[in-house]
């Protein structure tokens, strides 16, 4: 087995067992980013350097005995993460040239457990899209085809780039950010697991803000057991981030092997809306049948105000961004475009720095917080979100955890979907409501399109029960016996 | 009637409510652990956060909470125990994060009243409509470079408290003694130093006028006034133009003003079409602030003692008159130095002393009471070299002159000079019996009726003991040798 094809479990035992050392993982890696980086454009920036010198380091420490389940794994991270001394895009030209002099809390953590960061992975641009093909350096491509068909199809989004590296072996695992689904669907369109932990389990600090209130960091990886091992090293209470939460992180890797004997699974019948796919609801059957026969008690649920997900979070998270997105003007940092006077210079730098969807989603941003509009759009946006919330609430009432198709669709080719922004914004229609609610999902492979592409599960959980998701992501995980890979992967010819 | 303004058609009556902004005294700025502290080098005090980096997020600074707390209570004013932050949105090169994080809808501090005194002695109640927390923005400065401005962001994030006032307000006299009872206040808890000339408290002026009896009319807002006179300038220059705008058949229009003190007029900044749209919203990156009530009540206890308060103590505690109580507690420094004078003295002499030729001195000598060239202790001794009759009144002056310039203690300032008062009667007695002797003919006269030269002996008898005879003593011996 080629050693760019092993989970991160897998090569963590190898590493400390001596069978390979950190730096052949790196380097095998970094030759695999060499070679299909160019096709796939996962990453924005390689950093094979500093994986090594991360790899000698990991060495010493596995020989010191003093690794963590993560020390010597390369990684790909998400070029949302502000990372110290490397530059950091966030996809977008208006943040060209930008080398941040901090690192986030969530890869400072990663490089204390002794990670290895093989470069900056690709997104769209401001994490805003399903697709990739908003970023400012290019989209990625898909490492999966339809069976008989060459296209380029795209790997999903906004952690694109990530989902992408991970599922063709040029990187073991990978950091992602969920605002709306940014890290399940690109999980789902790839053939991995992802999961956005609960809000406030992962600090936000150092993370390029898209919708503050909505931001998750969270793992794409292969096995939810590699998910569980990342997200352990990623979460924790920061005092930089006032919206991290001051609790416990649980052991999530025992979580896997716990079972769902017993626990009660809930079936929302507002998630099986007009226009789903057969194969789709296929799927979700197929998934319902697998947790019924593990030991699981399945109970239909409702959640009455699913319908309202999208367009609240089109309003929510645009608002947000809008604002936050505010400090790129040119003064202090990044881009600036020169021009007659103040308000001129704003204008052109950010004519020029952001691409049509940041445009878009600022315009729309500010037209929903504008007076006169306010309380129709957001204020009306926040009491529904509030329902959302209760849904959830009375649903974990009665059952522990929610199982749903993750997509309404497997990935789509590159330029489909591309005439109406509301066709792409339908994307995450399943994956927005946890944003919402502020509540951990996840998405699990479970099967393959009739054309042959990967199509995800998704489990949701009550808050800050990520253990509950994990356990019964693993009882889908080994009852699908996902295996099957994509077609553009590391070592293949 | 009160203060009117009196127009071509009738008199006036102004009405006014002041926004104050008074920086928070803390260690480090309001959401970021960069110094507060006023001054240093451009930029010196600027965190990734202040300066609206990529993924830097704001953190509450308890103790700025705690000002605002306290100031709340320094103003009678209700402490709300859950308040929110917003985002106050706005593009300026002096913004870094393009929004300023403030509270609009839910202040930390709800409505209250402060107590103002005027110049007749007249008290009234002005009311307070809240308190709220918010960020500083940084400054810029368009006159250092022939072609670009420049931006220092060393007070971006520093906390500030707005304390918005009701429109209570009817002259400008009210408006400054508002303004300097705050100033007061905030200085007594030691949350602002309220100093207007750094900038670290400043004022908007809102202004309007009516005719007695009416409505509230349409009223400007006069932006970033920083002295209590240039406030009371603006309002009365301010409430003269909208009065002739009325008057001239012209509507007043609402809109943001500046006032100019070198012209003493105000002129329009922007109308109210050109008001931004601030599109606030809750700030995301902060959860909701909850207050502990034990807290708020151990912030309570822990008051010092309030303006108000202390004036009261001073009437009762030391029987002098509220005027001079006024006076003393003007602030806690000067009221801390009477203290300390009057403490197991005679507390009347010590406030006319302090009130008097102590204040004379420092006026004259340009001094405040902490570089006062005379302490508290210095004073207390002069006062008891006067009770126990160590040296009379007369001389007494003369020994503060003394330590005023010199900075010495009147004690050794008596010894050195000899100035130790004159008690010993057969002194007295010979000094008396010489003057007596050398003026036969102004004693004969005063024999004669002219009761008048009485005071001429005393005169020439204290000029011969260089000032130094008991005053009671010399009276007493000159009437016993003159009759």
């Amino acid at each position: 087995m080629s050693l760019t094809d092993l989970t991160i479990a897998e090569a963590s035992a190898k590493l400390r067992a001596r069978e390979i050392s950190a730096v052949e993982l790196t380097t095998a890696h970094n030759e695999a980013v060499a070679a299909l980086n160019p096709r796939l454009n996962a990453y924005i920036t390689t950093t094979p350097e500093q994986a090594l010198e991360q790899a000698k380091a990991a060495d010493a420490s596995i020989a010191a005995g003093t690794a963590t389940p993560l020390t010597g794994i390369p990684l790909a991270i998400k070029d949302l993460f502000c990372t110290e001394g490397v530059r950091t895009t966030a996809a977008s030209k208006i943040l060209d040239p930008f080398i941040p002099p901090y690192e986030s809390t969530v890869t400072a953590q990663l490089k204390a457990a002794g990670a290895v960061f093989l470069g900056k992975a690709n997104l769209d641009e401001f994490a805003m899209g399903s697709s990739n093909i908003t970023s400012g350096y290019g989209p990625v491509e898909n490492p999966w085809k339809r069976n008989g068909s060459d296209a380029k199809l795209v790997p999903g989004g906004s952690s694109g780039g990530s989902a992408a590296a991970v599922a063709a072996r040029i990187a073991m695992g990978a950091t992602g950010t969920d605002t709306g689904g940014s890290i399940r669907q690109p999980a789902a369109f790839t053939g991995l697991t992802g999961i956005k932990p609960t809000y406030g389990r992962c600090s936000r600090y150092g993370i390029i803000a898209f919708a503050s209130s909505l931001d998750q960091a969270g793992p794409l990886a292969r096995t939810t057991e590699d998910c569980a091992i990342l997200l352990q090293a990623m979460s924790g209470f920061d005092p930089r981030d006032s919206t991290s939460a001051e609790r416990h992180v649980p052991d999530f890797r025992a979580a896997i092997s716990r079972g769902v004997k017993g626990r009660r699974i809930g079936i929302p019948a507002e998630y099986r809306m007009d226009g789903i796919s057969a194969e789709i609801d296929a799927l979700w059957q197929q998934g319902i049948t697998w947790l019924r026969k593990a030991g699981a008690e399945i109970i239909d649920i409702s959640l009455p105000h699913t319908k309202y997900g999208l367009p609240v979070y089109y309003i929510v998270a645009p608002a947000e961004a809008s604002s936050n997105l505010a400090r790129y003007d040119g003064v202090r940092f990044g881009a600036r475009v020169d021009g007659e006077d103040l308000i001129d210079m704003y204008e052109r730098t950010r004519a020029a720095g952001f691409g049509a969807e940041v445009k878009r989603r600022i315009m729309i941003g500010t037209y929903v917080l504008s007076a006169g509009y306010y309380d129709a759009y957001y204020l009306k946006a926040q009491k529904i979100r509030a329902l959302i919330l209760r849904d959830f609430t009375e649903a974990f009432g009665k059952v522990d955890a929610i199982l749903t198709p993750a997509t309404p669709s497997a990935a789509f080719g590159l330029g489909e979907k591309m005439d109406d922004p509301v066709t792409m914004y339908l994307n995450d229609v399943f994956t927005v409501p946890s944003n919402l609610a502020g509540i951990p999902a996840m998405s699990v492979p479970a099967g393959l399109s009739s054309e042959g592409l990967p199509l995800g599960l998704q489990i949701i959980g009550r808050h800050f029960d990520e253990e509950t998701v994990f356990s019964v992501a693993a009882a889908i995980e080994r009852a699908a016996n996902f295996t099957t890979k994509p077609a553009i992967i590391a070592g293949a010819k | 009637m009160g203060y009117m303004l009196e127009g071509s058609t009738g008199a006036w009556e102004i009405v006014v409510g002041l926004e104050v902004h008074a920086q928070v005294i803390s260690e480090s700025k309001l959401f970021s652990g960069a110094s507060a502290t006023y001054g240093g080098a451009p930029n010196a005090h600027v965190s990734f956060i202040d300066a609206g980096f990529p993924g830097m997020l704001p953190v509450i600074n308890r103790e700025c909470v705690a000002q605002a707390v306290r100031t709340g209570l320094g103003l009678n004013a209700q402490i709300n125990l859950h308040s929110r932050f917003d985002r106050k949105n706005y593009f300026y090169a002096d913004l870094p994060n393009g929004y300023q994080i403030s509270q609009f809808a839910h202040p930390i501090v709800g409505t209250g009243t402060v107590e103002i005194e005027l110049q007749d002695g007249t008290i009234k109640h002005i009311g307070i409509t809240r308190l709220h927390l918010e960020q500083d923005a940084g400054k810029s400065m368009h006159d250092q470079h022939p072609a670009k401005s420049v931006i220092d962001l060393n007070r971006a994030g520093v906390g500030l408290m707005e304390i918005v006032s009701e429109p209570d307000i009817r002259s400008p006299e009210e408006a400054g003694a508002y303004l300097r009872k705050i100033r007061q206040i905030v200085r007594y808890l030691g949350t602002c130093d309220g100093n207007m000339e750094e900038g670290s408290m400043r004022a908007d002026v809102n202004v309007s006028v009516r005719k007695p009896g009416e409505e509230f009319r349409t009223r400007c807002e006069i932006k970033n006034v920083n002295s209590v006179r240039f406030v009371m300038h603006a309002v009365e220059a301010e409430a003269q133009r909208q009065i002739e705008v009325w008057e001239s058949g012209g509507t007043v229009t609402q809109e943001t003003r500046l006032y100019d003190p070198a012209r003493g007029e105000t002129r329009s900044m922007r109308s109210k079409e050109d008001a931004h749209d601030y599109r606030y919203f809750p700030e995301p990156d902060l959860l909701p602030l909850v207050l502990d009530e034990n807290w708020v009540a151990d912030l309570k206890a822990k008051l010092p003692e309030l303006p108000d308060d202390k004036r009261k103590r001073f009437c009762a505690q030391y029987g002098i008159t509220f005027y001079d109580a006024g006076v003393l507690t003007a602030d806690q420094l000067t009221a801390d130095f009477y203290e300390t004078v009057a403490k197991n003295r005679d507390a009347r002499l010590s406030c006319n002393w302090i009130t008097g030729d102590f204040f004379a001195a420092l006026n004259r000598k340009s001094a405040t009471i902490e570089t006062s060239p005379v302490s508290a202790a210095a004073l207390g001794e002069l006062i008891d070299l006067i009770t126990d009759q160590t040296i009379n009144g007369r001389i007494a002056k003369d020994v503060f002159e003394d330590m005023v310039e010199t900075g010495k203690m009147p004690a050794a300032i008596v010894e050195e000079k000899g100035l130790r008062q004159v008690t010993d009667t057969g002194a007295i007695d010979a000094a008396v019996a010489a003057i007596l002797a050398a003026n036969p003919d102004k004693v004969a006269e005063y024999k004669s009726g002219k009761d008048k030269l009485f005071g001429f002996f005393v005169g020439q008898v204290m000029k011969a003991m260089q000032g130094k005879g008991n005053p009671a003593l010399v009276n007493e011996v000159i009437k016993k040798q003159l009759s």
